[in-house]
């Protein structure tokens, strides 16, 4: 269709996409927890990775994110997407493996609905990072303990206790491999927001 | 300021260099954009003037709603570079942006409706 000599701000292609609107879920967690295996698993299409690599785009730019460290490094995100109905879609970034990078995403968890912290129950230590930054940035999220074949049993509460997170976060136990289970995983953060926001809903 | 100039091998930090014409980073409305903002291409975009090949490519594949992670992965482009790209494209009216959604918003507090749209699309997987 075509309207000559009208160009307002809001035209948009006649196709049904107009309204398209996204959302967005980290995963985020130790180096080799499980965060890009578990967005390749629960994602519609196969895993994409965007890339910054930062001493190129420095040198080009001058002073692009004011870092003197000329050290070269790619800093890479993988994320995968999920179709939840014709009109929105669920963005999944797995945080970068470098944790001590993530500064360069600015806005990298704003706007995020929350995010999973994939945690490794034999190496507990290699999440606190990760937890940390949820807390510092009021992001909230769920622990998911992905289970590696060679995992021992841990009771939850001993796992709560070490990772020193408060009692209302859910530490769910998860297969990153499987798509299932990462979906649960996905569910148990969702029902975690709305139990947040009903509980900033009631008047105090 | 005089426009760039095409290098004989457009690759790499020269490429990135002349693609932004040196610019660090965007200003106004690019500034905010999100590697899970919505790019879509304005309908009434015809071949444009001035643009370079980049800018055409990023029309084209945005005629439906594309992230600009994807589009980031596609070109393979780093986000800051693409991101000044995008604001020429938004300055110029050739393409829309929407942010994701958050959670909460800071005038209406928590979005109880969109989180049920998104747990009822997990289920349904």
């Amino acid at each position: 269709m075509d309207f000559k000599g009208f160009d307002g701000p809001e035209r948009h292609p006649a196709d049904g996409t107009a309204g398209a609107r996204s959302v967005k879920v980290m995963i985020a967690g130790g180096f080799g927890t499980g965060k890009t295996t578990m967005v390749r698993s629960v994602s519609d299409i196969k895993p994409l990775t965007t890339e910054e690599t930062l001493t190129q785009a420095s040198a080009g730019v001058d002073h692009l994110i004011g870092v003197t460290d000329k050290q070269e490094t790619t800093v890479s995100l993988d994320f995968g997407k999920i179709c939840l109905n014709d009109r929105l879609t669920l963005y999944l970034f797995g945080t970068p493996g470098q944790e001590r990078f993530w500064f360069l995403w600015n806005g990298l968890f704003k706007g995020a609905l929350g995010a999973v912290v994939l945690v490794d129950t034999r190496r507990l230590a290699s999440s606190f990072r990760a937890i940390e930054e949820m807390e510092r940035q009021d992001v909230p999220f769920v622990i998911a303990l992905n289970v590696f074949p060679d995992s021992r049993e841990h009771p939850v509460e001993e796992i709560r206790d070490a990772l020193d997170i408060s009692p209302d976060i859910p530490v769910v136990a998860c297969d990153a491999r499987d798509r299932a289970s990462s979906r649960d995983v996905l569910i148990a953060l969702i029902r975690h927001l709305k139990e947040r926001s009903a509980a900033a809903l009631e008047p105090r | 300021m005089s426009g760039p100039h095409r290098p004989t091998d457009p690759s790499g930090l020269e490429r990135y260099y002349v693609l932004t014409g040196g610019r660090s980073g965007p200003d106004g409305p690019a500034s905010s954009l999100d590697v899970a903002t919505l790019i879509t291409s304005r309908a009434a975009a015809g071949p444009g003037t001035g643009l370079q090949h980049e800018h055409e490519e990023i029309l084209r594949r945005c005629r439906e709603p594309l992230s600009v992670a994807e589009l980031g992965a596609h070109l393979g482009l780093p986000f800051n570079i693409l991101a000044v790209l995008l604001a020429d494209l938004l300055d110029a009216g050739r393409v829309e942006a929407r942010d994701p959604i958050p959670a909460s918003d800071a005038g209406r507090g928590p979005d109880l409706a969109l989180l049920e749209e998104v747990l009822s699309g997990l289920q349904r997987l």
